[in-house]
């Protein structure tokens, strides 16, 4: 069996009397792309946070690469390889493509506090940083300010971060979310092929894209995991099918 | 005798807790609600105190003053609202800060243009002045005690308004989710207009009310900005209960301080040095506490909204 | 590429003026306006220092005046204690304020937003208060240095030489914002600014990057307070009060904020307002208010950013 990449065991995070994660358990294995997908309100935004450090989970293990990371921060998970997208685009907006990506790879390097040398004539920044760009299609579009790119490119140029920071897993939340049939099918060819460099996990809405791309399928309703199993075996699952088209299948 | 005067200090500090908190509401409701950070708000002290002093001196009597002085800060503020404020709401909050920056400067100067750099004065109230008999043998200020009442009235008078009745229903649905009250057909922008003037009036309030125990002049209302601010971060932005409970520590902390600390220091470096080391640090003592208390809590005591 | 260039024209221009103007006055005897230009350096390099943490960073500090103070305090005291060597002094004055930003800014750096304007504006006020109650050092009343400092091969008692020595300074600063401006520090710095969340993401902490800039930022606005007691051969608490920390922002704003001249343009033409509609009125605050209003309201990237256009990021 490949090798367990992300292991998160009885996660639980209530905020009140509403339990956002309820006794979640899942696991994200090497060289797979594992979905999270349920209806609306099911938690899977705030499952990823919880992952990505930027919600304190209430009780629950999650461990990557064998090691456990509940304590820690957002930047370090970062700098272990925890690589993330944001569901809504979260970018330095005056900064270019290029300069976006720059950061990711400048915090690779190590420590950020250097103040001499200029980073834009800096070649073992600006080098890596546009074959990342080359990766996702973007290097037309380096020196374009990331507030003035289209919704797709800012997809992609999510990817591209994600990618510099030479990642052990990727936490993509919904990257098809606003896309049209021609970017949607052109971002699945690219995480396709990302899968290859590090498994995926995958909270997705676009089942077309969850089909399409999942070796597993995992399915959250109020913050339980009610089903979890291959593509075919989550479509003939009852509960599932009940979670999202109500009792009458 | 020192219990009569240790009564007395711990009530002053009530009175200075209420003019604070009479500051501090207004400043947190207008953050709470519509999300602006307003420096202005010492100005709007100011004008409080100078139109009740004019109004006073002009008809010698102190309560057409205090009239005066609430129709005249809610005025100013409806007016700040309407030409400046407005404007700011989506605005980051350099630009709040300097926006309202430069209505201090508008403010004091123009003040200082009406009136002149001398400081006006404000009598109490003849039904007001005299002392009261407390346990302990001490006498009190009937004014100041009038204050602390009138404060506490403020609290009630606020807390109803917010828990019981429509307007303070809307103030509580504009603090959690702004354009959503909006899209369910509030009329926002006299929602903001009426908050803002209600805070106007209440820092006007407090403008007058201290007008009659301190002189009446420009840049009376800084000071008392600041520590409003202190009030706000140590008890919430957003609270109202934080601003009181704030409020309340605040007035408490400086006014015991300043007495306590020079007297616990002249018995170990004698009168003159203990007086002047104690005053020093009891100059800094209530922001010690408010560092001590965000080193625990970064959104002060009472974390209200976001 | 045309908009760097202009931006490099009229920081040159401004450079330029700056240093002409005060040696115009020497050559026309006139020593008045070398001493107007000197005071604009220093306040722009105290503006330069707030820039690197507002203009940079976006951390809206309302308290910057306490560095000011502190830098003048330092140069007060010293001159009448200790040394009244510039090269004693100024170490002192830079690691003194290094020292109260790093301990105000650890604090108020775990807030965000208005919470930190409000507690960097109330740790200000605290040491204006204890200034104001410290009789031994003057107090309310201030601290008088009885004589220009010194300089080793320098007569700083002369204007124009004193003069100088601020305008390097300055350079040095304005040298020391760009490079740090275009570094790796720099970037983390402004990506802070723009998007907290998005760095945090690539992997590197905000905190450490904030304290870091406001330190560095502390430092050299606590170097041109002492620069200012100087030239006034006076320190007066003033320069801890609310009312500097408004007017080092207004200079940050008003040239141009995270420009690299923008406080070189705002001191100037902050200087201007004072003594122009200073002459006409002793209200002339009142104007500056309505200009800094318009300016808020209307015209957002200051003079550089009128005369320049908007700033290019690469």
């Amino acid at each position: 069996m490949a090798e367990t990449i992300l292991a998160i065991r009885n996660l639980r995070k209530s905020f009140g009397a509403l339990k956002a994660t309820d006794d979640v358990s899942l696991e994200l294995r090497a060289g797979e792309i594992h979905a999270l997908i349920g209806p609306n309100g099911a938690g899977k935004t705030t499952l990823i946070h919880q992952i990505a450090g930027a919600v304190k989970q209430d009780s629950g293990t999650i461990a990557f690469l064998g090691r456990d990371i509940g304590g820690l921060g957002v930047a370090e998970r970062a700098r272990l390889g925890l690589g993330r997208s944001f569901q809504v685009s979260s970018l330095a907006p005056e900064f270019s493509a290029l300069r976006n990506v720059m950061l990711a790879v400048q915090s690779q390097q190590g420590s950020s506090l250097r103040v001499f040398r200029r980073v834009m004539s800096d070649p073992t920044l600006t080098e890596p940083a546009l074959k990342m760009l080359e990766q996702v299609g973007l290097a037309g579009r380096a020196h374009v300010a990331a507030a003035e790119l289209s919704h797709g490119e800012r997809r992609r140029l999510e990817i591209a971060i994600t990618l510099a920071l030479c990642p052990k897993a990727f936490l993509f939340d919904e990257p098809m979310a606003g896309l049209g049939p021609e970017g949607s099918k052109s971002l699945i060819g690219l995480l396709s092929e990302l899968r290859r460099e590090a498994p995926i996990l995958l909270v997705e809405h676009d089942m077309d894209a969850v089909f399409a791309l999942a070796d597993r399928v995992s399915v959250l309703v109020y913050g339980r995991v009610i089903a979890s199993g291959s593509v075919s075996e989550i479509r003939s699952n009852t509960e599932v099918r009940r979670a999202y088209f109500g009792e009458h299948v | 005798m020192q219990t009569a005067l240790l009564i007395e200090q711990i009530l002053n500090g009530l009175q200075f807790g209420v003019m604070l908190f009479l500051m501090a509401a207004g400043l947190t409701l207008i953050f709470g609600v519509m999300g602006v950070i307003n420096l202005a708000h010492g100005s709007l002290y100011m004008l409080g105190a100078f139109a009740c002093a004019a109004v006073a001196a002009a008809t010698g009597s102190f309560w057409l003053g205090l009239v005066a002085s609430l129709a005249a800060a809610a005025a100013a503020g409806a007016i700040v609202e309407l030409l400046v404020i407005r404007r700011l709401y989506d605005r980051d909050h350099l630009d709040q800060v300097l926006a309202t920056f430069a209505l201090i400067l508008i403010f004091s100067e123009g003040t200082r243009w009406l009136f002149g750099s001398f400081p006006l004065y404000l009598d109490i109230p003849p039904l007001l002045s005299g002392a009261v008999d407390l346990p302990g043998g001490a006498r009190y200020q009937l004014y100041r005690l009038a204050i602390i009442v009138v404060g506490i009235a403020v609290a009630i008078g606020l807390y109803l308004l917010i828990a019981k009745t429509r307007l303070g229903m809307r103030i509580r649905a504009g603090e959690s989710d702004r354009e959503m009250i909006a899209a369910l057909g509030v009329d926002i922008r006299t929602l903001y207009t009426i908050v803002f003037a209600l805070g106007a009036a209440l820092a006007g309030l407090a403008g007058a009310m201290v007008g009659a125990l301190q002189s009446v002049q420009v840049g009376m209302g800084e000071p008392v900005l600041i520590l409003a601010f202190v009030v706000i971060v140590i008890g919430g932005i957003g609270s109202i209960k934080g601003a009181l409970v704030g409020a309340a520590l605040v007035g408490l902390v400086d006014t015991l301080g300043r007495f306590l600390l020079p007297l616990s220091f002249s018995f170990f470096l004698g009168p003159s040095q203990g007086a002047t080391v104690g005053a020093a640090l009891a100059s800094m003592l209530i922001y010690v506490v408010m560092a001590l208390i965000l080193a625990f809590r970064p959104r002060g005591l009472f974390q209200a909204s976001t | 590429m045309k908009r760097m260039r202009g931006e490099t024209l009229i920081n040159l221009l401004l450079a330029g003026m700056l240093l002409l103007v005060p040696l115009a006055a020497w050559a026309l005897e006139e020593p008045f306006y070398i001493t107007l230009a000197t005071r604009v350096a220093i306040l722009a390099l105290a503006a330069v220092g707030l820039n690197l943490a507002l203009g940079l960073g976006g951390l809206v500090s309302f308290g910057h005046a306490a560095f000011f103070g502190i830098g003048g305090y330092a140069a007060g005291i010293l001159a009448t204690h200790g040394s009244d060597q510039m090269l004693v002094i100024w170490p002192v004055a830079v690691v003194l304020s290094g020292f109260v930003a790093l301990v105000t800014g650890a604090i108020s750096l775990r807030t965000s937003g208005v919470y930190f304007i409000m507690i960097t504006l109330a740790f200000a006020q605290m040491i204006y208060y204890f200034a104001i109650s410290w009789p031994a050092y003057g107090g309310e009343d201030g601290l008088s240095l009885s004589l220009r400092n010194a300089f080793p091969g320098i007569g700083t008692a002369l204007p124009l030489n004193f003069f100088l020595i601020c305008y390097a300074l300055l350079i040095a600063a304005l040298y020391l914002f760009a490079r740090i401006r275009d570094s790796r520090f720099g970037a983390a710095l402004q990506a802070a600014r723009q998007n907290e969340v998005r760095l945090a993401a690539v992997g590197i902490a905000p905190f450490p990057i904030r304290l870091v800039a406001f330190v560095l930022s502390g430092m050299m606005t606590g170097l041109a307070g002492s620069l200012f007691a100087d030239l006034n051969r006076f320190v007066s608490p003033s320069m801890l009060s609310w009312q500097m920390s408004g007017e080092l922002i207004v200079l940050v704003i008003l040239g141009g904020t995270g420009r690299l001249f923008g406080p070189v343009a705002g001191a100037m033409l902050f200087v201007l307002f004072e003594s122009i509609l200073g002459g006409f009125t002793e209200h002339w605050q009142l104007l500056l208010g309505l200009i800094l209003l318009g300016v808020v309201l209307f015209a957002r990237g200051g003079l550089v950013g009128l005369l320049a256009g908007k700033a290019r990021h690469g």
